[in-house]
């Protein structure tokens, strides 16, 4: 006789995880299910965890996740081939409690943030692949594993599987991607000894550094490069949309390889062991990417609902905070005894008035307009650092004469009008 | 427990229908070596049904005293009346070392020897010495997944036991000219009080990978990179006639069936050539196959460990290699009527 | 029948890295999990409770975390486990492990008598294969090691069937119950668990021993105490001078190398290409 559950979760990820803790938390009898050998097994991010919203869930999480540094320094590199423009900012008020964020190798973190869900009651199954959604009268009632005897019920279903959610297009919830909609990102765990990382990136023990990388690091293509500090690695990457990709005819390896030796990066990694390669697809399709989050039984949360902000490489806070909403609604749900979509709606209606479709709305845009308008990798990043190089050149120029040359030479390249064009653009994509 | 009491230095005689196991040879003369250093008698204690005349070939291989069982019950090799008869001989005569070959009934053996009689054993050693003054046998192994070499010592507890990998010490030339001392011993075994029997044997030599036997093996490593490149060991070995090994990574992807893992938990080869293909040389797998006669190495990585055992290397990509001596090969042939022949 | 399946917690060994400059364990990537000849002891459990019905109780040593290779026993199909945790039993070589080990199965036996214990041939982190054996010894019952077969299980003779490896094939031994087995990978394959079996092992709360709950211990047995072996020193063995690197292109090389094999062409038999 097949068991049957309040809630089943397909996924133990940030949002998965953080809502089969919520659900389990609040009384409820979950089931959590990882396709993974354990959660995190098959998990990539750039490695940046955002303090708000897993405090939301555990308190002080700080004194136990296995975390790596905490972030005192965020820089952002615009680089072209040989040279760099960087800005940033170090504070020693992110060194001390409560943090502002933190880097993390997600094989440890998923285990013991889903660790926290078993704790709270939830049974944790790994090494599952949930097939299919069980659908009776329109109305999901559990799912199909690829086990013998794999069949499961509950009373609602949550979709956490990943950005390609197979059990949501499956539901007819979205369908398959544009190119566009996604990025590609490739990273790889390069070990370095602790003293290594700290003198070459100016650090204590303690403490952390984060560097975004835009510009040459994606040969000219829309995207980022990023490069993390750990406690004794390092995680790189570089992500770029699938369109881009396949445009350019580039290999995601090429593009790694391509910015580990750069001149400007190589100094940093130089010396470093390969421990890990991870190639993952990140939706970046910003809002107009969001499927329908909630059916008759079923929700939908975080990568698998879309929810990434690609402009400030937001994306395991928002999966948390969607699994928190869901798991509200869920809750709510089950005091009703009622599990339709319109009961399950006020999960979405919950998430429409959260940050996370704030901020996607706000940035909706942005992909699109660096995506259709390449000038912005392509020319403007080198103009700058030309610029750059100009004014800090001392080679007997005035200063002012500089300047003008410098916004001479600007407008020479692409023309006044143009450049105040994609000025605008620009601004109005990411204001 | 007078540690002092205890002195000389014994090998389990291995046999099976009255033969000797190769292991037992080599530990003769691993064993010779130890004696001579500790300046003490090296024994041989031989166990079995009608297996006295096995004496003679146990001197002729270095030993200076050979202790006999002979017994019906001993017909076959059993856990429970072959300990009973090393653990009556290791309480009488009190050796200091006792060394067994790592094979089947010699681990089962001294695993239950060591645990009646309260000793340390060391599993799977490949590498013997002694400490002269302290009397200490140092039995190394392979240890943590075969990269590192861990030196085990028994301080307080005698005899000090080891089992040894087979063909990994070597025998020393037989001198049936030797003489040495055959000492006879009795104890009381019957049939009737046996737990176990053994109801049939059989000697499957098909069932046994042809490997330990093989003159040539070609051995691919994880530097082919797939179970497709992989095929060009196959390709190179059925032209030449040799036979198929790889590295526990290989086997573990599951491009070759366990048998023929060769290296520290597979099997041990002296073949009289050996190529390794795309094989790094990580310890647990140079344990198997140190001891071949020619090796030949083929990597990428020119500071791959596996060219420092290597006779001869070529540092390049198997994948361009491979194809030209498969051609050369078969260059070489030339068939006259169905017969092949060298050209 | 009651079988017990002794289990150990196993650093991955593919996985598992050594620093180079300070010779020890890099456990930072190398995930614990059940010693894979265990699994197939334990599977082996299922199989011969599938034809004679009865329990299968499976039995850890080791850390608290350790709990996790009960769970996957579990999942393969075993009924219940214990393990065996305490500082006291911490730093044994395998004959305080063995000792232990048959102190638990003592307290196991005298709630419900074992008629077979099995184990793996021997783990992946130690290679060694003399626990089980040792465990026989201690509780006096005949070991059968190197196993690839149980031929046949009968109940009312109490008495086992069992396909033994040898060097070349294999010999056909019965045996007395109770006795141990220890397990070759070969004698079968794991099994895809069922769902309900994951659902209860991951519902399952493993029943935990400390030195405190077994009787009649004597304490100097156990842990490094009870050790008679050390380990006193880790070394990495000088490298061989190594041989000749061949020179010059792949063909030149390649040429170069079938000179040296052309002295020992009576070695190959070329085979017919028809």
């Amino acid at each position: 006789m097949p068991e049957k559950f309040d809630v089943i979760v397909v996924g133990a990820g940030p949002a998965g995880t953080a809502c089969a803790l919520t659900c389990a938390r609040n009384g409820l009898n979950v089931l959590l299910i990882e396709r993974g050998e354990y959660p995190g097994a098959k998990n990539v991010m750039g490695g940046v965890l955002y303090r708000q919203q897993l405090e939301d869930l555990i308190p002080e999480f700080w004194k136990e996740a296995p975390l790596e540094r905490p972030v005192i320094e965020q820089r952002f590199w615009m680089m072209d081939k040989e040279s760099v423009i960087s800005f940033g900012y170090k504070g020693l008020e992110w060194a001390v409690e409560p943090y502002n964020n933190f880097t993390v190798l997600r094989a440890k973190f998923d285990q013991w943030f889903a660790q926290k869900a078993v704790e709270a009651g939830a049974l944790l199954i790994n090494e599952t692949v949930v097939t299919e959604c069980l659908v009776e009268n329109g109305k999901v009632v559990g799912v199909r594993t690829d086990r013998p005897d794999g069949e499961v019920f509950a009373d609602v279903v949550v979709l956490a599987d990943g950005v390609n959610s197979l059990l949501s297009k499956q539901l007819g919830f979205h369908k398959e991607f544009r190119p566009d909609e996604v990025a590609l990102t490739v990273m790889e765990v390069i070990n370095l000894p602790k003293d290594k990382i700290n003198d070459r990136f100016n650090l204590e023990d303690n403490q952390g550094c984060t560097i975004e990388i835009f510009g040459d690091s994606t040969k000219g293509n829309l995207g980022t490069a990023f490069l993390y500090t750990n406690k004794e690695s390092l995680n790189i990457g570089v992500g770029t949309t699938l369109s881009s990709m396949i445009k350019a005819k580039l290999k995601p390896y090429e593009l790694l390889d391509y910015l580990k030796n750069h001149p400007m990066v190589k100094p940093l990694v130089a010396g470093g062991e390969s421990a890990e390669y991870l190639a993952h697809l990140i939706p970046e399709g910003g809002l107009r990417s969001v499927p329908k989050v909630a059916g008759n039984g079923v929700v939908v949360v975080g990568d698998a609902a879309q929810l990434v902000n690609a402009i400030h490489r937001e994306g395991s806070n928002m999966a948390m905070h969607s699994g928190l909403l869901a798991a509200e609604a869920v809750i709510e749900a089950k005091k009703r005894g009622d599990f339709s979509e319109t009961s399950l709606n006020s999960y979405r209606e919950a998430l429409y008035n959260s940050f996370i479709i704030k901020d996607l709305e706000k940035y909706k845009d942005a992909a699109h307009t660096f995506e259709k308008y390449p000038q912005y990798f392509k020319e403007y990043l080198p103009m700058m650092n030309r610029a750059a190089s100009k004014f800090f050149t001392v080679d007997g120029t005035p200063k002012r004469d500089k300047q003008k040359e410098i916004i001479k030479s600007v407008t020479a390249e692409r023309g006044t009008l143009r450049v105040i064009q994609d000025l605008y653009r620009a601004w109005k994509a990411v204001k | 427990m007078n540690l002092d009491d205890y002195r000389g230095v014994w090998v389990f005689i291995e046999q099976n229908d009255g033969k000797i196991e190769g292991v037992s040879f080599e530990l003769l003369g691993a064993g010779r070596k130890l004696a001579d250093k500790l300046d003490v008698p090296l024994a041989g204690f031989l166990l079995g049904d009608g297996i006295k005349s096995l004496a003679n070939q146990t001197i002729a291989y270095g030993a200076d005293q050979v202790y006999v069982i002979d017994h019906p019950v001993l017909k076959h090799y059993r856990t429970e009346s072959y300990m009973k008869g090393v653990i009556y001989l290791a309480q009488t005569y009190k050796p200091e070392i006792i060394l067994y070959g790592a094979t089947p009934n010699g681990k089962d053996l001294a695993s239950a020897v060591a645990t009646d009689l309260s000793t340390g054993l060391t599993a799977d050693t490949t590498m013997l010495d002694a400490d002269v003054e302290k009397r200490l046998l140092e039995a190394s192994r392979p240890a943590f997944g075969g990269n590192i070499m861990a030196t085990i010592l028994c301080k307080k507890h005698r005899p000090q036991m080891a089992t040894v990998r087979p063909k990994v010490m070597k025998a020393l030339a037989p001198d049936y000219e030797r003489s040495g001392q055959v000492i006879e011993e009795k104890i009381s075994l019957k049939e009737e009080e046996m737990r176990t029997k053994v109801l049939q044997i059989v000697n499957d030599v098909t069932k046994k990978t042809n490997l330990a036997d093989a003159h040539v093996i070609v051995c691919g490593g994880k530097g082919m990179g797939d179970l497709q490149n992989f095929q060009l060991i196959h390709e190179l070995a059925e032209t030449i006639g040799a036979s198929v090994g790889g590295t526990r990574d290989v086997v573990e992807a599951g491009w070759l069936p366990h048998e023929q893992q060769i290296g520290q938990t597979g099997e041990t080869v002296t073949p009289k050539i050996y190529f390794a293909i795309g094989v790094s040389g990580a310890i647990q797998h140079v344990v198997g196959m140190k001891n071949s006669e020619l090796i030949i190495a083929i990597n990428k990585d020119p500071n791959a460990p596996i060219f420092d055992v290597a006779t001869y290397g070529i540092v390049g990509d198997a994948m361009e290699i491979v194809p030209q001596l498969i051609a050369q090969f078969k260059s070489l042939r030339t068939e006259k009527g169905g017969e092949v022949s060298y050209a | 029948m009651h079988i017990v399946v002794c289990v150990k917690q196993v650093p991955d060994t593919k996985i598992i890295k050594i620093n180079p400059k300070t010779n020890t364990l890099d456990r930072r990537s190398a995930p614990a999990i059940l010693n894979p000849y265990d699994a197939h002891a334990v599977q082996e459990a299922v199989k011969i409770k599938r034809k004679t019905g009865g329990t299968i109780t499976v039995l850890s040593m080791g850390p608290p975390q350790a709990t996790a290779v009960i769970k996957k026993s579990i999942e393969i199909g075993a009924d219940r486990g214990v393990l065996l945790t305490d500082r006291a039993f911490a730093g044994a070589d395998t004959l305080a492990t063995s000792y232990a080990l048959s102190k638990a199965l003592e307290r196991i036996n005298m709630d419900l008598p074992i008629d077979l214990v099995i184990c793996g041939k021997h783990a992946i982190d130690g290679d060694t294969g003399q626990v089980g054996p040792g465990i026989a010894r201690r509780m006096d019952i005949p070991p059968i090691t190197s196993v690839i077969e149980v031929t046949e299980v009968n109940q009312e003779e109490k008495t086992v069937l069992i396909k033994r490896k040898l060097t070349s094939g294999y010999e056909l031994i019965q045996s007395e119950m109770p006795c141990l087995l220890t397990v070759e990978k070969e004698i079968n394959d794991i099994e895809y668990s069922p769902m309900p079996n994951m659902i209860k092992a991951a519902r399952y709360e493993p029943i935990i021993w400390s030195v405190n709950d077994l009787e009649n211990v004597d304490r100097t047995q156990l842990g490094l105490k009870g050790s008679p072996t050390i380990v006193g020193k880790m070394f990495t063995p000088p490298r061989p001078e190594g041989g000749k690197k061949l020179e010059g292109s792949v063909s030149e090389q390649v040429s170069q190398l079938m000179e040296i094999l052309m002295e020992k062409k009576d070695l190959f038999t070329l085979t017919s290409s028809r």
